[in-house]
């Protein structure tokens, strides 16, 4: 059965999305992000990317509001993050998860109705009507009863992003989505977030994988403790960029898609020039 | 065997152990799925102390302060446990054991000068180390069906925010949910499960009756209801029969007996039960 | 030195005297071999082998017997090993979470000793109240014939375990050691992690059996975590961790007997209790982990 396809309500017109002012977070005497001034349009597909420990995932929970101590200031959809919360879908790493949890696929998609049914009102015929009709959209209909501790990593994903669209939200904030997920459910989770971006839904994804950047995203923020960079994928991943971002670390070079006038590296001693 | 059975001190043990086997055994499917059954056994242990002062204030044996007392000592362990975590090196489990064997010693210290009063306060007091069925008395049973009632009234009420904020406490805290608060929550529930049971069961052994049948329960059922309603039944069944068990049998301290029927219980479930509550299909 | 042999003698007769001796040792043993379980996050293990080893106690009481002698503390030995190797399998089979495996085997097996006791081992010196709270003030009264003189019992025991204990912590330092930090590099190295690990747990269980009449089985955890956690606290070096948690072992066997005498309290109690002393200074003084930026 198909349900009513999950459409977002959009509501402002803003023109920021996201959008953090200074943010600082300290552990201790280490800055897991620098001053920090995040500014994602709406309507983008953007993706956070930088190496490991340059505080992805810290960004990301600030916006969210998971985030305690900080110095500057948060904003999502043009509001503060308690205002906004209603209107904004997080997608968690897979990795903070108990999957031996007794639910099965059902169960987990209508916890994302949780907040807005309150404490008195039962699950209900048009909750679950909700919760198929995402199943279906992310092509997991015939899973309804499985037991989520039996499912795939990329089963696991799109059972994540299909709690997130029963939640019709504007913007969807999503850590490493792709991270560990097998082809088939990758092509199956970007297809569902192409559509909904289509619709005016913003995407902003931490993302791993430089290799599909750009076949996925077309707004860009590198990441390293401090903002490197920002802005239309296309002008911003500039190997400048690319090597302030990962210093010395930077991953092959040979598959990233070399912007105009940069020669190829060859293998071998010249590969480490320019790395210091 | 008719009078056994109309026997009024049978009848007040078995009400009391199905109210706190049950009590006990749903509350305990949340301690499980949080990973707090070694916190359960310190705050077990450490309940000890809290049982001895609430009979000193209360000037004599009253369940109602006794049970206050250990839960307060039960709880002021976890939050020593947690307030040792947070230093530098210092794992959780280490901070459990320091709560377990300074709360339990405490109780040890305040048991031996209950001791030494003239009377024979400490007869019933040492019946808490490995429970006593037939000391139920009659007004014990309003103590523990309120306790246990209020309880599962909370479970009832916060079923679905417990149940988001245990498995997936990220989402929640995203969602606007005050993570911290039902956390509290939940541990208070664990604190209550381990209380209720004390008199029956003991303080050394009462952490395995909040585990074994959430334990077993898990290996029935798929769903977080379904655990819980099984956890609640195995969990009155396993302390009625040890109860009754230990009663009829002289030598069978009541704890020991009703924690290895429930034992039994697990053994049994983990060997027989069909995968975790689903139907092996092949696929 | 007949007069020496005189003097050691009464020395030993003494009750004070042997009180003394047997907690402090029992705190020492606990307390070196329960740094490496705290240091190897493992610290609730030795509440879950101490409660395991009375399953042991009550077996090999059954079939022997006999409440104590070495074959006693084979069967702890036995039994503590059965605990974990129990534990570890239910873990490992993912039906249980460890946690909660944990928190299943040694009290089933805790409660089938128990039972045993009761119901087999009423007159028998083990009794389920001494299993539980130990009887050290009562340590002097049995007593055994070594080398011609006069031994309690329970020290003899717990020195032996003791010698046992320093000893291997000694000979086996570096692979207790790696065992506990890296296991796989210890693997590689040829250092045997786990038939170290396996050593450690089984003088654990025989340690637990050896305090039984000393302090009971669940004090024997507050010897065995609390002084190894101030050791922590007080020092990041495991040399250092391990001699602070010996001190304070020590110091709160030596102090709590006194302190028990003149309060008229629970030896065992108090000696448990002053482990924990040392953490109310040293508590404010460490702070939170992560201080507010």
């Amino acid at each position: 059965m198909a349900g009513a396809l999950v459409r977002p309500t959009l509501t402002t017109g803003g023109n920021l999305a996201a959008q953090t002012v200074g943010a600082t977070v300290r552990y201790g005497k280490v800055s897991a992000i620098e001053d920090v001034s995040l500014e994602v349009p709406t309507g983008v597909m953007g993706a956070i990317v930088g190496p490991n420990g340059a505080g992805k995932s810290t960004l990301l929970k600030l916006l969210l509001g998971l985030q305690d101590d900080y110095d500057g200031h948060v904003y999502l959809l043009g509001e503060d993050v308690a205002q906004s919360r209603h209107r904004v879908a997080y997608v968690p790493q897979r990795s903070t998860v108990d999957w031996d949890f007794p639910a099965d696929v059902l169960d987990v998609v209508l916890m994302g109705l949780y907040r807005g049914l309150g404490p008195l009102r039962r699950v209900g015929r048009a909750e679950k009507a909700q919760a198929r009709a995402a199943l279906e959209e992310v092509g997991m209909a015939d899973f309804e009863r499985r037991q989520i501790g039996q499912l795939s990593g990329g089963q696991q994903q799109r059972v994540f992003l299909a709690r997130a669209l029963v939640q019709q939200a504007e913007l969807y904030l999503l850590d490493e989505p792709f991270a560990g997920v097998d082809a088939a459910s990758e092509v199956a989770l970007v297809r569902v977030l192409q559509r909904l971006n289509a619709e005016g839904v913003t995407v902003l994804a931490v993302h791993h994988d430089l290799n599909t950047l750009k076949k996925y995203f077309d707004w860009l923020a590198l990441l390293n403790v401090r903002l490197v960079a920002q802005g239309p994928l296309a002008s911003t991943l500039t190997a400048e960029a690319l090597q302030a971002a990962y210093g010395g670390r930077l991953p092959s070079m040979a598959e990233v898609p070399p912007t105009e006038g940069l020669p190829r590296p060859s293998l071998g001693a010249d590969a480490t020039a320019g790395r210091n | 065997m008719l009078e056994l059975l109309t026997d009024p001190t049978v009848i007040t043990v078995s009400l009391g152990a199905l109210m706190l086997g049950l009590t006990s055994g749903a509350l305990g499917t949340f301690a499980v799925l949080r990973r707090q059954s070694l916190l359960g056994d310190a705050m077990s242990h450490a309940a000890l102390p809290g049982v001895v002062i609430g009979y000193l204030v209360a000037g004599g044996r009253s369940l109602p302060f006794m049970l206050l007392g250990a839960l307060t000592t039960g709880l002021a362990a976890a939050l020593l446990s947690v307030a040792l975590s947070r230093r530098r090196g210092v794992k959780s489990e280490s901070a459990l054991g320091v709560a377990l064997g300074t709360g339990f010693a405490l109780g040890v210290v305040l048991l031996s000068y209950v001791q030494r009063q003239p009377g024979a306060g400490s007869a019933g007091l040492e019946q808490f180390l490995f429970g006593q069925a037939a000391a139920t008395l009659r007004s014990d049973l309003i103590t523990i069906g309120v306790l246990g009632a209020a309880a599962l009234l909370v479970v009832a009420l916060l079923f679905r925010p417990l149940k988001l904020v245990i498995f997936d406490p990220h989402f929640a805290r995203a969602n606007g949910y005050r993570v911290q608060l039902y956390e509290a929550v939940s541990t208070g529930l664990l604190a209550i499960a381990i209380v209720v049971g004390l008199e029956l069961v003991g303080v050394v052994l009462m952490s395995a009756l909040v585990v074994a049948p959430a334990a077993a329960a898990r290996q029935w059922t798929g769903s977080l209801t379904g655990m819980v309603w099984v956890a609640g039944g195995i969990g009155a069944g396993s302390a009625l029969l040890g109860a009754l068990l230990s009663a009829a049998v002289p030598g069978m301290a009541t704890g020991p007996t009703v924690v290895l029927v429930a034992s039994l219980v697990v053994a049994v479930s983990l060997l027989v039960a069909p995968r975790r509550g689903v139907p092996v299909d092949g696929a | 030195m007949v007069a020496a042999i005189q003097t050691v003698q009464a020395l030993l007769d003494s009750p004070s005297f042997a009180i003394l001796a047997t907690g402090v040792l029992t705190g020492a043993s606990a307390a070196l071999l329960g740094t490496f379980l705290v240091v190897r996050g493992q610290a609730m293990l030795s509440d879950a082998i101490s409660h395991g080893v009375v399953f042991g106690v009550a077996v090999t009481f059954l079939l022997t017997g006999n409440a104590t002698g070495p074959l006693q503390l084979l069967g702890a030995a036995g039994a503590g090993l059965l605990t974990v190797a129990l534990t570890e399998w239910l873990a490992r089979s993912g039906k249980v979470k460890r946690d909660a495996a944990t928190g299943l085997v040694f009290p089933a097996l805790f409660a089938a000793g128990i039972l045993l006791l009761g119901l087999f081992a009423r007159d028998a010196h083990v009794d389920v109240h001494t299993v539980l709270l130990g009887e050290i003030g009562f340590v002097w009264l049995d007593r055994v014939q070594v080398f011609g003189l006069l031994v309690p019992r329970s020290l003899l025991v717990v020195f032996v375990a003791f010698v046992l204990n320093a000893l291997y912590v000694a000979l086996f330092y570096k692979e207790l050691t790696a065992a506990a930090f890296d296991p796989v590099l210890a693997e590689l190295q040829g250092l045997r992690p786990r038939m170290a690990t396996g050593g450690l747990l089984a003088l654990t269980s025989v340690t637990a059996v050896a305090a039984l009449d000393a302090v009971g089985v669940v004090l024997f955890v507050a010897f065995a975590i609390t002084p190894a956690v101030v050791g922590r606290l007080a020092s990041q070096r495991l040399p250092v961790m391990l001699t602070v948690a010996l001190i304070v072992a020590a110091a709160a066997a030596l102090l709590g007997y006194p302190l028990a005498v003149v309060t008229d309290l629970s030896i065992g109690g108090c000696m448990a209790l002053l482990t924990a002393a040392p953490l109310l200074v040293l508590m404010p003084l460490t702070g939170a982990r992560r201080r507010r930026a």
